[in-house]
């Protein structure tokens, strides 16, 4: 048993970490702006940073299911296991399901996604004012859950940092 | 040889029979204007709901057919509802002051077959420009369609202003499509 991440893990794992951490940010910001062109850019950028993302976890969760990772430490409880991969299971889905939500969305708002400017998402809905609407909640409530997920992720890492002073934390990190 | 005399006699015969056949009833609910736009790269579709058009052309005298179009600007849907909103206002059509378009045709020039050019003068935001606009025109039975597209840059008519004025997230260029259907009259 690997006691260690590869560093195509550690790489995916703190490139897509800056990018959600931008991605709510500027989501959370700029969804009750006034209209303007600086409120076009942003949703422009978030979308395209949004499709990047979506293909980075798909890049990432291949890698997953083909690099078996660390095992956790034996003398966290079963219960405490548990809960960590079911923590990760949940923060890969949401992973999945936001960008996903947010390109449904795109499409029943009218507002077709076209990566980087250049290419053109398909669409997988028709325009549907209240569908398009309806898509604004899901997309803001799995943001919001996925933010209370990641304070525990992040917490957790912490605990396992200070409190059980194991190597969970230190073994995602880059020169480790 | 007798099938080319009827032939030729067909030819020369349909324009004359047409000749009497003048479209000029505008049917407004079989009509329409719409137009694309480019939003950094997203292609977007717009319309106005609202516009009143008269016309008149006769295929055999196309050079004497005259149009005349207002567009109702605060009809218009941009594909968005902020955007419609947004566009009333001042920087875009500023529709308090300038509350139509208008189009007005100047001279038809057919091209061959059933395409013309129609040259007017376009009028948006208290700013006139000479446009051409190509159309082509087809007539079943006592109802005559015309069809065309052409493209307008928003930035000759001051459409959107001050921080909307550069063209890196409303692009310049406005593609509009209309369709004007139009009954012979009395």
């Amino acid at each position: 048993m690997t006691d260690r991440y590869t560093s195509t893990a550690k790489t995916l794992h703190w490139l897509m970490a800056i990018l959600l951490f931008g991605l709510l940010a500027l989501g959370f910001y700029m969804h009750d702006l006034p209209l303007s062109p600086q409120k076009l850019q942003f949703y422009s950028w978030h979308k395209w940073a949004g499709v990047t993302a979506f293909l980075l976890v798909l890049a990432r969760l291949a890698w997953r299911v083909t690099h078996i990772p660390p095992a956790l430490p034996a003398s966290m409880p079963r219960l405490m296991q548990f809960a960590a991969h079911a923590g990760h299971f949940v923060l890969y889905a949401l992973m999945i399901a936001i960008p996903l939500s947010g390109w449904l969305m795109s499409s029943a708002k009218g507002f077709q996604t076209v990566w980087f400017g250049v290419l053109p998402i398909p669409d997988l809905l028709d325009k549907n004012k209240e569908l398009g609407d309806l898509l604004a909640v899901a997309h803001k409530g799995l943001n919001l859950l996925f933010v209370a997920v990641l304070a525990g992720h992040i917490g957790a890492a912490l605990k396992h940092h200070f409190i059980d002073k194991d190597d969970i934390l230190t073994r995602i990190l880059p020169k480790h | 040889m007798k099938r080319f005399i009827l032939a030729l006699a067909l030819t020369i015969g349909l324009p004359l029979a047409a000749h009497a056949t003048t479209f000029n009833q505008v049917q407004t609910d079989k009509s329409a204007i719409a137009f694309t736009y480019q939003q950094m790269g997203v292609k977007m579709d717009g319309k106005f709901r609202k516009f009143a058009a008269k016309l008149s052309f006769a295929p055999a005298k196309p050079t004497e057919g005259s149009a005349t179009i207002d567009i109702d600007l605060a009809s218009i849907d941009t594909g968005a509802p902020e955007g419609d909103q947004e566009v009333a206002g001042k920087p875009w059509f500023n529709t308090k002051v300038f509350p139509t378009a208008q189009f007005v045709s100047t001279g038809v020039k057919p091209l061959g077959g059933n395409r013309y050019d129609v040259a007017g003068k376009l009028t948006i935001k208290g700013k006139t420009q000479d446009i051409v606009v190509p159309a082509t025109f087809t007539a079943q039975g006592n109802s005559g369609v015309f069809d065309g597209t052409f493209t307008i840059r928003r930035g000759d008519f001051s459409i959107g202003e001050g921080s909307w004025a550069k063209f890196d997230i409303v692009a310049n260029d406005i593609q509009i499509k209309f369709r004007i259907t139009a009954v012979t009259g009395k």
